[in-house]
């Protein structure tokens, strides 16, 4: 199995993202600028963490129209897993690929520590390596985690099991405690705390290396019987 | 060649922490009067007059310059004499 990590100008938790897959999957992860146009040939593709494009105008706002972005809207409609992390997540939002929009935290300050989090859907290719309302260790640190979306659409969230993690105590202001969202589909996963930071226990925690090792789990399973 | 100057400012009901926090700070400088505060975003286009301008205005407004989920936008053209 390949990964794809993408890499905008100002994109910074590439190298980490690659080190959760090679180091703690022992699996293959190829870095991928953002101005390829296919990404056709992996397995799964990653949006990194950072400040692409300097957080101008709003955060993943103009990441969103990056040469590379069609190609992975594309995977993504095919039904390839794409998960975005921190401003992977703001990017995911700002193409129309997750529901909902991100704004500044609550209190107007960048948070950067590790954070509880409970899986509220461990049925999902994922999450099917923890149980469900498992707590885990997964640190954030961002600026606008703050996830906002109107009644219809949490209702329709709710009603779907589109939540997948939420805060134990909500740090930024999100909208019921929401720290990850999936698509309805079930293979776009976007969240604002960094798994790929919490992927050994040198870190503090490997909490986050369940939600790689599911990745790989869910595409062996489907991909057994071709293999 | 026209001028096109676009505010984009949060939906109603979409909280602004950045309005709430200037708004404590007037109300801490003894400007009791105020009663709300706002952020919004200000950005001005030069664009060169087409047949559909308010058209493309309004695309680039929702596809880029604003965020429908949470943001509106308006805007002004202004004739520019180059």
């Amino acid at each position: 199995m390949k990964f794809a990590v993408i890499v905008f100008p100002g994109s910074n938790c590439d190298d980490d993202m690659v080190y959760a897959v090679t180091e703690g999957l022992n699996a293959e992860a190829e870095k991928v600028w953002y101005t390829e146009t296919s990404v056709a040939d992996y397995d799964a593709i990653l949006l990194p963490g950072g400040f692409s494009y300097g957080d101008y105008l709003r955060s993943g706002a103009i990441a969103r129209f990056a040469p590379v972005m069609t190609s992975v809207m594309e995977e993504a409609e095919k039904g390839k897993p794409v998960l975005g992390v921190c401003n992977g997540f703001q990017i995911l939002l700002e193409a129309g690929l997750l529901p909902g929009a991100m704004q500044r935290n609550q209190n107007l300050r960048f948070i950067c520590r590790p954070t509880e989090l409970v899986v509220e859907n461990n049925q999902t290719g994922f999450t099917a390596g923890y149980k469900e309302n498992e707590t885990i260790s997964v640190p954030i640190a961002h600026g606008e985690g703050n996830y906002f979306c109107d009644e219809k659409t949490l209702k329709k969230l709710r009603d779907n099991k589109q939540i997948v993690f939420t805060y134990k105590s909500n740090a930024n202001g999100s909208v019921a405690d929401i720290a990850g969202v999936i698509n309805e589909k079930g293979n776009v996963l976007g969240m604002m705390p960094h798994p790929e930071r919490a992927a050994s226990d040198i870190l503090g925690s490997a909490d986050g290396l369940k939600l790689f090792q599911s990745i790989l789990n869910h595409w062996r399973e489907s991909h057994v019987l071709t293999s | 060649m026209v001028k096109v100057q676009v505010y984009v400012t949060l939906k109603e009901g979409v909280l602004d922490p950045q309005g709430s926090a200037i708004q404590n700070a007037l109300h801490t400088m003894e400007y009791k009067e105020v009663q709300s505060v706002q952020t919004g975003k200000f950005i001005e286009l030069k664009i060169e007059k087409t047949t559909d301008l308010e058209k493309r205005i309004e695309e680039m407004c929702e596809k880029l310059l604003s965020n429908p989920v949470i943001e509106d936008y308006t805007y002004t053209i202004e004739e520019v004499v180059s």
